[in-house]
């Protein structure tokens, strides 16, 4: 710490200098925050699955559709707690921009299945009790300002009713939160029931299965045990772990955890360029003053000290100014107005980025540090 | 401290020889230089005569290409590199003709940069600063930064930088060189102080014949030797 007025004597030698570095390194953590919060939203779902939960589709696609009659064959199968059906709705609310899933769902069983839902008691019952009733995650509600009571309209896309209209509406009967901060809080559920009687057509069809099993390390053989159970059927299925259903809906919009570790290596790989080129002009412009301090007595490696701490200290500064910035900005919500199922930083990628403030300093501040180390005392005494 | 015969600088036998693409430059050619304790020994001589690359010689900034450096009792020019700049930080004051001190940083805290190196706490350091700063009259513009000082003061500080560690010996390369007269006669008159109030060794390289009347004594470089009579 006694040297700490010298590196930053150094760095407010060229103030200007300094103060656009410092920018640059701030900016770079400001993106570095937002990708991360991206790369979360994607990554979260698959990281947040329940490890005992299987999905059943079918085989070829999606978007076919599955008896609803197989729940008690797959509720027969050795090793599965329980099913539940669910469908895409797909519909729009005021415009196509505001996209959110909806799913018709069975209540009871469905809650027990996600148990990360959290309803309370009288929500629940009203669901039970109200036929038109759905329920919305919290930063769902919160998007469109939706309350308790209100009536939520939707336009049908896919499903038209069985008088041929597209216009479906349900009661609002809850606000679900999550039991943990990256649980999917932007969807919506009703009830399959009236979803049944009121549809035009594909009665008796639903889009996917959500399976409990008793014994998470038996979840391959039990899958195969399903789709054991229907080849050969009109409707093959497969089945697969929740995460391995996830990452393979986030992945048809393309892999962006690659894509995003791309953007953030070139950003870096700039950033580094930048920061490194101010270290190399400071050291540059200052041999006669580390020849000084050499010849006071100061060895080779305190110099080389110096020179990356004065490094680790701009990238830092800049660096943690730019993370808090991120935070701050990301906190106040998704800038893409709640398409985003999350958009947080988690506390551990605060601290990921912290270290790469410091990796940051080091590495730019390297060559020049070595360059200052083998400096000749009596030659830059000279210059 | 180990030297013998009241000598505390002994150079013998000193060849430097700096090499420029394949060409060679002998600026000095067997060398040799004894300094008592107290003396105030001016060096003159010609540009490139080889004043300045002696007193790096003898303060450990550089090494010769033969014989020997021996300043207190120790064979200085064959330490490792980590062992001579703990040397040169207790053994060495150093006075540049340009002052050196570093701009972004007060008078004090410059004085205070040899003693970073000791085992001092902060306010031991302030306090030997401020003792130093008074020695050369600047108390009052210890606050200072470079700029705000004359070249005059700043010299001063530098040479309270260089006497804050209280070292062996002093090393003056061309401490006037860059100043007036009238500053040029404070400094000459804070030195002379220096050697005979508190007995400091000092080294001063001049081409000023009045700076080199302050001296003790006076040495004369030319060719890569030393003579007490200039040359013609």
């Amino acid at each position: 710490m006694k040297y700490f007025f010298l590196v930053f004597g150094s760095l407010k030698r060229k103030k200007v200098r300094t103060l656009l570095t410092c920018l640059s390194i701030m900016v770079a953590f400001i993106l570095f925050g937002y990708l991360i919060a991206v790369k979360q939203a994607f990554s979260q779902g698959v990281d947040l699955v329940g490890i005992d939960r299987l999905v059943i589709r079918h085989k070829v696609s999606i978007i076919q559709f599955l008896p609803e009659s197989y729940k008690d064959r797959i509720e027969d199968i050795e090793g599965v707690d329980s099913a539940v059906f669910a469908t895409w709705f797909g519909g729009i609310y005021q415009k196509p921009t505001n996209f959110f899933g909806q799913m018709p769902v069975d209540p009871e069983p469905f809650l027990d299945m996600f148990p990360e839902y959290i309803l309370t008691p009288e929500e629940k019952q009203a669901w039970m009790s109200t036929r038109a009733g759905a329920i919305a995650g919290r930063a769902l509600a919160d998007r469109f300002d939706w309350k308790v009571g209100d009536r939520i309209p939707i336009q049908a896309t896919i499903w038209l009713k069985k008088d041929g209209s597209q216009s479906w509406e349900f009661d609002l009967v809850g606000i679900y939160d999550g039991a943990e901060r990256g649980t999917d809080t932007t969807q919506f559920f009703f009830r399959h029931d009236f979803f049944q009687e009121s549809r035009q057509f594909g009665s008796g069809r639903v889009g996917w299965y959500w399976v409990r099993v008793s014994d998470p390390e038996q979840a391959p053989e039990i899958a195969r045990r399903i789709d054991e159970e229907f080849a050969n059927s009109p409707a093959e299925t497969k089945t697969e772990t929740e995460g391995a259903f996830v990452q393979g809906f986030a992945k048809q919009i393309g892999n962006t955890g690659v894509i995003i570790m791309f953007v953030l290596s070139a950003v870096f790989f700039t950033i580094l360029l930048v920061a490194g080129n101010t270290m190399a002009q400071a050291v540059r412009e200052r041999t006669a003053e580390l020849a000084v301090l050499k010849a006071l007595g100061f060895t080779d490696n305190s110099v080389l000290g110096l020179v990356l701490g004065e490094s680790i200290l701009l990238a830092t500064v800049g660096g943690s100014f730019g993370l808090g910035i991120a935070w701050f900005l990301i906190s106040r919500g998704d800038p893409t107005g709640g398409t985003l199922p999350f958009f947080y930083i988690p506390a551990i990628q605060l601290l990921v980025g912290f270290s790469l403030t410091i990796l940051l300093g080091l590495v730019a501040g390297l060559l020049p540090a070595l360059q200052a180390r083998r400096l000749q005392v009596a030659q830059g005494l000279r210059r | 401290m180990n030297e013998k015969d009241g000598m505390l600088v002994r150079a013998a036998g000193i060849d430097k020889i700096f090499k420029r693409g394949s060409e060679e430059i002998h600026v000095l050619q067997g060398l040799e230089l004894e300094v008592p304790h107290g003396d105030f020994l001016a060096l003159m001589g010609p540009s490139g005569s080889g004043k300045s690359t002696l007193l790096n010689l003898l303060g450990g900034l550089d090494r010769p290409t033969a014989g020997a450096v021996e300043v207190g009792g120790q064979r200085i020019d064959k330490l490792p590199q980590r062992k001579l700049a703990a040397w040169r930080s207790r053994h060495i004051g150093l006075v540049f003709q340009f002052y050196n001190l570093l701009p972004t940083i007060t008078a004090q805290k410059n004085v205070e940069l040899p003693l970073l190196l000791t085992h001092l706490n902060k306010a031991q350091r302030k306090k030997q600063a401020e003792i130093a700063l008074s020695v050369v009259g600047l108390t009052q513009r210890s606050r200072h930064y470079p700029r705000q000082l004359s070249g005059g003061e700043q010299q001063r500080v530098g040479i309270a930088r260089a006497i804050v560690t209280d070292p062996t010996l002093l090393l003056c390369d061309e401490p006037t060189g860059d100043l007036d007269r009238k500053s040029s006669d404070e400094i000459l008159q804070l030195l002379q102080n220096l050697n005979q109030e508190q007995g400091k060794t000092i080294v001063m390289v001049s081409h000023d014949p009045h700076a080199a009347a302050r001296a003790r004594r006076t040495l004369y470089l030319d060719k890569g030797l030393l003579s007490t009579e200039p040359v013609q």
